[in-house]
């Protein structure tokens, strides 16, 4: 009832200080949507004049289109891949006890833990020592490597919490395993498969440290913006910059939808 | 969630027994793709690296001379041993601040929102998605010299012409790395925080305990697992990083990724770049093992930080 009468300075510090840290996450990301609308070719403040520009230029810049390209091949060839091996992997590591099993969970998970510079120039060792020239396929098979990681983990967490006895009375009355998989099991991780399609799609778009060591002549999209950078700054990364954030938001958004259905369930 | 404990507290003694009948062990084929895969690309890769790491190079090409000259080099020459401790203090900064910066958020979405709890989760967790370039490239456009940082202060009269201290510094190396750990703090310090059973909290202030009590006796030491993973997710994130430092921090801030970097790439040491590399390797995983102990120990309400 005190309260009524003298300010309560911890919660006004708590919440200044929550908006400060808000705004501090959000910023920069703002300051590059707002200069990719600036006709000016250096970024200079505040803003002279607006216009779209830059987003011309990006059209019709033929190698940022090409990594783009590469980009989504490898995405979504790395998908599958991590789909492929990392179901069946968290399938096996949910249901059964075999012996190295702590060292196989163990093991999955480095590429997502250890730092992608490290796997990124053993994976590249090997790949030259052994005569092979990188290129896109060296790129994906290094982006299927981490994304098993991913989609293991995130389909073993959903089994994990899958409650059991609904398969067993799915085959109490008569079902085959094989019918009970596809009528009970998959449809109840059915969103954490979709999720991890669209978290291992972003990351394999987005991932920079593999790709570097293991690209060869075709660039994927971050690598070609990592190159645009280091050439100084260009107006062309806020716009590029700009689209993978609203991507990136758009994304992000699904996967909340669907993360709010797997508590439901 | 209310019902989750008294489960995990009967599976031990009564292991079910219909798992053996739907899932018989010849299902175990499954895991034979994976294992091929991860052999071939992943710990035949570490192996190679470590070998790697015993041979010299003369004049450009790789000899296979078996020595632990590398490791000596490493050890003894500041530009190495130097660079590496220099980058454990630029993640234990990058560390420390992602944690001063993500609890107070954390602790404000989770226990003063009541209203759309949700949505304010997504919103901090939305950067986790952007591209870490685009983040790392976006204080370049506020640090640099005709950054936004530079005009303000020149607008306002501190300055008088633009400085460059702000970017090519440590400093903008640790900013950029905390704007872009601070999400995964916060989401792994959030998730302990949702953990804390709210009866724990009432029977504290109904034992009299005052806010400040119940904060540091109750919610930080439950949170205490979640601050750990967040911090060694940062720490460890942080170690590997090489693209900050070259974008925004120039020669003076190299971190031994950058080394690392340049003795595969234009320095052509591939061997002192394994050597290094394998360094690196273990002290991450030496870190990953430390906390995953102290994790577990801090871990009083087991089912909230289990299984991750």
């Amino acid at each position: 009832m005190s309260r009524r009468f003298k300010p309560d300075w911890v919660h006004a510090g708590l919440t200044v200080t929550a908006v400060l840290v808000f705004a501090f996450i959000y910023l920069p990301m703002i300051v590059v949507v707002f200069y990719s609308f600036s006709e000016n070719a250096v970024n200079s403040f505040p803003i002279q004049s607006w216009s779209t520009k830059w987003y011309g230029v990006l059209m019709h810049d033929r190698a940022l289109l090409d990594s783009f390209q590469n980009s989504l091949i490898v995405a979504v060839a790395g998908t599958l891949i991590g789909l492929l091996l990392g179901i069946p992997a968290a399938f096996a590591v949910d249901r059964f006890q075999f012996p190295g099993k702590a060292l196989f969970e163990r093991i999955v998970l480095l590429p997502m833990i250890l730092p992608g510079i490290i796997t990124g120039v053993a994976m590249m060792s090997i790949f030259v020592l052994s005569g092979l020239h990188l290129s896109l396929v060296s790129i994906l098979l290094g982006h299927g490597t981490f994304l098993i990681a991913i989609v293991m983990t995130q389909v073993y967490a959903r089994l994990k919490r899958l409650n059991r006895s609904i398969e067993e009375a799915s085959m109490d009355l008569g079902a085959t395993r094989m019918k009970t998989f596809f009528l009970i099991t998959l449809p109840n991780i059915r969103t954490a498969i979709i999720g991890a399609s669209l978290l291992s799609f972003t990351l394999s778009l987005d991932e920079i440290a593999v790709s570097y060591f293991l690209t060869g002549r075709d660039l994927t999209l971050p690598v070609q913006i990592w190159a645009m950078l280091r050439r100084g700054i260009t107006p062309e990364v806020n716009a590029i910059s700009t689209i993978i954030f609203v991507f990136s938001v758009v994304m992000i958004v699904i996967v909340t939808r669907l993360s709010r259905d797997k508590s439901e369930a | 969630m209310q019902d989750e404990p008294s489960l995990s507290v009967m599976k031990p003694e009564h292991p079910p027994k219909h798992r053996k009948r739907i899932w018989r062990p010849r299902l175990l084929i499954l895991l034979i793709p994976p294992i091929i895969w991860l052999s071939v690309f992943l710990f035949i890769p570490y192996v190679t690296l470590f070998i790697n790491s015993f041979w010299k190079v003369d004049f450009g090409t790789i000899v296979h001379d078996f020595s632990f000259d590398n490791y000596k080099k490493f050890f003894t020459n500041p530009l190495y041993y130097g660079t590496f401790l220099k980058t454990l203090r630029i993640a234990a900064w990058v560390t420390f601040f992602s944690i001063l910066l993500s609890y107070p958020l954390a602790y404000f979405i989770h226990f003063k929102i009541k209203k759309n709890k949700q949505l304010f989760y997504t919103l901090v967790i939305i950067p986790l998605w952007v591209s870490y370039l685009v983040r790392a490239y976006a204080w370049k456009i506020v640090l640099g010299q005709d950054g936004i940082l530079n005009n303000f202060l020149l607008a306002i009269g501190i300055i008088h012409k633009p400085v460059e201290i702000f970017l090519y510094s440590p400093y903008a190396v640790i900013l950029a790395l905390t704007h872009i750990y601070t999400p995964w703090v916060l989401m792994s310090i959030y998730t302990s925080l949702e953990h804390i059973p709210r009866d724990v909290l009432e029977a504290s202030k109904d034992l009299g305990a005052g806010r400040f009590r119940t904060f540091f006796h109750i919610v930080i030491p439950l949170s205490l697992p979640g601050v750990i993973a967040g911090a060694t997710f940062a720490f460890v994130l942080t170690m590997g990083d090489f693209l900050a430092p070259q974008l925004l921090g120039g020669t003076s801030s190299m971190m031994v990724s950058n080394v690392v970097y340049s003795l595969f790439g234009v320095a052509n040491n591939w061997p002192l770049g394994s050597t290094i590399g394998i360094v690196t390797l273990v002290v991450v995983l030496g870190i990953l093992q430390l906390t995953h102990r102290l994790e577990k120990r801090t871990a009083s309400f087991e089912d909230g930080t289990r299984g991750r």
